[in-house]
């Protein structure tokens, strides 16, 4: 039903780009041969986009395998004319690359796990189980959402020093053990979700707990997926709290290494094929992980696909 | 589905609710304290610096740190100090940032959407893909690439320069761009009326500067990254509204202009006040970019200034001052901008087209 009739509608879509949209309204069962170069010059802008989009990527790429004189003068060739990996050696003997990405995969992995389980509890408890109050604390995680994150680099700083938790895995890894948005998308799963399979197991005598772990978790495997993905690209990638939770160069995440390679508080102000050759190595589990999921990634933050 | 609904019913006291509340509390009891051990009371504690005079030794609750009232708050805004220029130039960065990046994103991302998701699309995926791909990797890597491209000698001004154009030295050039427009039109200094008044520190003239070049850098950054994100968003809005609405639209004769802005931007309402709310929000907290590349007035903004205060030059009332300052402005922006795409559509208007569309639509469809 679907196939043959937005096709024909959907090639002028196009045409207004060059101005001429009244015309072919008005005449739309001539326009064969114009609907045909309208979906060409569609397909031109898109791909000059998805260039725009990608080639940056492929130039550092490149780059990183180009001496420090090529990368300077000649950025935008994809070719270099001699490769070498002094960068990537470099990166391994004279800076502490394999150290720092230790650390990330470290605060990583336990950032992920927690907030999978803490979030998915927490989201649980909100949307399943009744207890007083828990129409204000879920008010609360709403309010906690619209907290900006820039506003608590000072707060985490005076926090963790209080606590004596600055400076150490322990405080980098704590704090960001559970997000309000995290338990928000739990809940919202849970809700969506009939409660019946889990009343059959009520009758059969579970547990809250073991009900949960057994019947409930495994069937939100969709969710947690998401929560997986959204809690391991953003520790990954987090900057911020690294900066104000940390100060030894031995507990420096990729992020907080590689900026300081950058900024040139390591000495390597100028060396670009160094920095690209970061860069594309700290990026590498990310976009695994996003083309492993990418289906996934795709259609959760789109919603379900109709049919 | 009603029958465990039936047994549900008896609430408290029923064998098969006992312990229920007790493993509520349990279970949400790790987010919560997590919450209010590192986000509530650490905000209250950071207020309370605000208003002291802590200096960043021992800790900020012992006896020597003094109450100060609002003197950290008086100190950027409005006494004539160099923290208030600074202060006032991190707004005026950060305001023309946002000016350019909210609308700029929230259109791409929508002309992005609406392209990947036509029907007839060959290689949707693969487009879908590369738009959304610089979503995915770190500020940290981004920069480093924008850094590289942007170079004096980088791809970008190699590219101008086979246009014969000699494209600027971008990130180490301070010139705002709307004074580089006036210079083109005779106007290099400011004229008295606008040298003399002011705000916070900064002359009405230098308000007027424009983004510098170095942010033009950082703005498009945003806009690359981000639009990825913000299409799928669109996308998905796009695919709830489906392909029968596209049909009965074309069955009343609306032509694609038509369809899109009678049919599909209506629609997509509640997806655009996300969007421009969540870009919003985040467009008033650039701080990773402005740290990797070192800072430096031109680039600089009150969520980079927060921290350089505080950690670098110590003046930790001032610092938390400036966060509270922005805290509560970005909340202030959310509620209001919700306020207006309110008020601008009654609801009864808005559930009456959609109602007339599904009904046209499903006219349509037999």
């Amino acid at each position: 039903m679907t196939t043959t009739a937005p096709e024909v509608p959907s090639a002028p879509d196009r045409e207004p780009a060059t101005g001429r949209a009244p015309r072919i309204l008005k005449r739309r069962k001539r326009v064969g041969a114009k609907a045909r170069s309208g979906i060409l010059l569609g397909y031109l802008i898109l791909i000059g986009l998805a260039l725009i989009y990608i080639y940056p990527f492929l130039i550092s790429i490149a780059g990183s395998f180009k001496t420090d004189a090529e990368a300077t003068q000649s950025g935008l060739s994809l070719i270099p004319e001699t490769i070498t990996f002094a960068a990537y050696e470099r990166l391994f003997t004279r800076e502490p690359f394999a150290l720092w990405a230790g650390n990330s995969m470290l605060v990583a992995v336990c950032v992920t796990i927690g907030r999978v389980l803490f979030d998915s509890m927490a989201g649980y408890a909100l949307s399943r189980l009744r207890f007083r109050g828990r129409t204000i604390i879920f008010a609360a995680f709403i309010a906690v959402l619209s907290v900006p994150g820039v506003v608590l680099l000072i707060p985490r700083f005076l926090i963790l020093s209080e606590l004596g938790l600055y400076d150490t895995y322990g405080g980098m890894i704590i704090p960001l053990l559970s997000t309000a948005a995290g338990v928000f998308i739990m809940k919202q799963f849970f809700d969506s979700i009939s409660e019946s399979i889990e009343e059959a197991a009520k009758i059969d005598g579970a547990g809250t707990f073991r009900r949960f772990w057994s019947v409930v978790l495994p069937m939100a495997t969709p969710a947690l997926v998401t929560i997986f993905i959204l809690s391991f690209q953003g520790s990954w990638n987090e900057l911020g709290h690294f900066i104000v939770a940390r100060q030894s160069p031995e507990l420096n995440t990729l992020t907080v290494g590689v900026a300081q390679l950058v900024s040139g508080q390591l000495g390597a102000g100028n060396q670009y094929p160094l920095q690209l050759a970061a860069a594309v190595l700290m990026s590498i589990p990310v976009v695994v992980l996003f083309f492993i999921f990418q289906r996934r990634i795709m259609n959760t933050t789109a919603g379900a696909e109709k049919g | 589905m009603s029958a465990p609904r039936a047994t549900a019913r008896p609430r408290r006291g029923g064998g098969i609710r006992r312990g229920e509340a007790r493993a509520g509390y349990l279970f949400i009891a790790p987010a919560v304290i997590i919450a209010a051990v590192f986000l509530l009371i650490p905000i209250a504690l950071a207020f309370w610096v605000s208003l002291s005079d802590w200096n960043g030794f021992q800790s900020p609750l012992n006896e020597r740190v003094n109450f100060v009232g609002a003197d950290n708050y008086a100190a950027i805004t409005t006494e004539d100090t160099l923290q208030q220029r600074n202060f006032g130039r991190a707004v005026r960065n950060n305001l023309y940032y946002v000016l350019l990046v909210v609308p700029l994103q929230t259109a791409l991302a929508l002309f992005l959407a609406v392209q990947v998701n036509r029907a007839v699309l060959r290689g949707r995926g693969f487009f879908r893909t590369a738009f959304y791909f610089p979503s995915v990797t770190s500020s940290v890597a981004i920069v480093i690439v924008f850094q590289f491209l942007f170079l004096g000698t980088g791809a970008i001004n190699q590219i101008l320069a086979a246009f014969g154009a000699q494209g600027p030295n971008w990130l180490n050039d301070s010139r705002g761009l709307l004074h580089i427009l006036f210079g083109a039109f005779g106007a290099d200094s400011a004229p008295s009326a606008l040298a003399d008044g002011g705000m916070l520190g900064i002359s009405w003239w230098d308000w007027l500067a424009g983004p510098s070049v170095a942010m033009t850098v950082l703005i498009i950054l945003a806009i690359f990254t981000t639009s990825g994100t913000f299409m799928l968003l669109f996308l998905a809005a796009l695919q709830n509204i489906g392909s029968e609405i596209d049909e009965a639209a074309l069955m009343d004769g609306a032509g694609p202009w038509r369809k899109f802005f009678s049919i599909t931007l209506p629609m997509l309402r509640p997806t655009l006040f996300t969007v421009l709310t969540l870009g919003l929000i985040g467009s008033w907290q650039v701080f990773d970019q402005i740290y990797v590349l070192g800072g430096g007035a031109s680039i600089l903004t009150p969520a980079y200034l927060l921290y350089e205060t505080s950690f670098n030059e110590l003046q930790w009332g001032q610092g938390a001052a400036i966060a509270f300052i922005l805290f509560v402005f970005i909340i202030v922006l959310t509620l209001l901008q919700r306020w207006i795409l309110r008020e601008r559509s009654p609801k009864k208007r808005g559930y009456a087209q959609r109602a007339a569309s599904r009904n046209l639509t499903e006219g349509g469809v037999r």
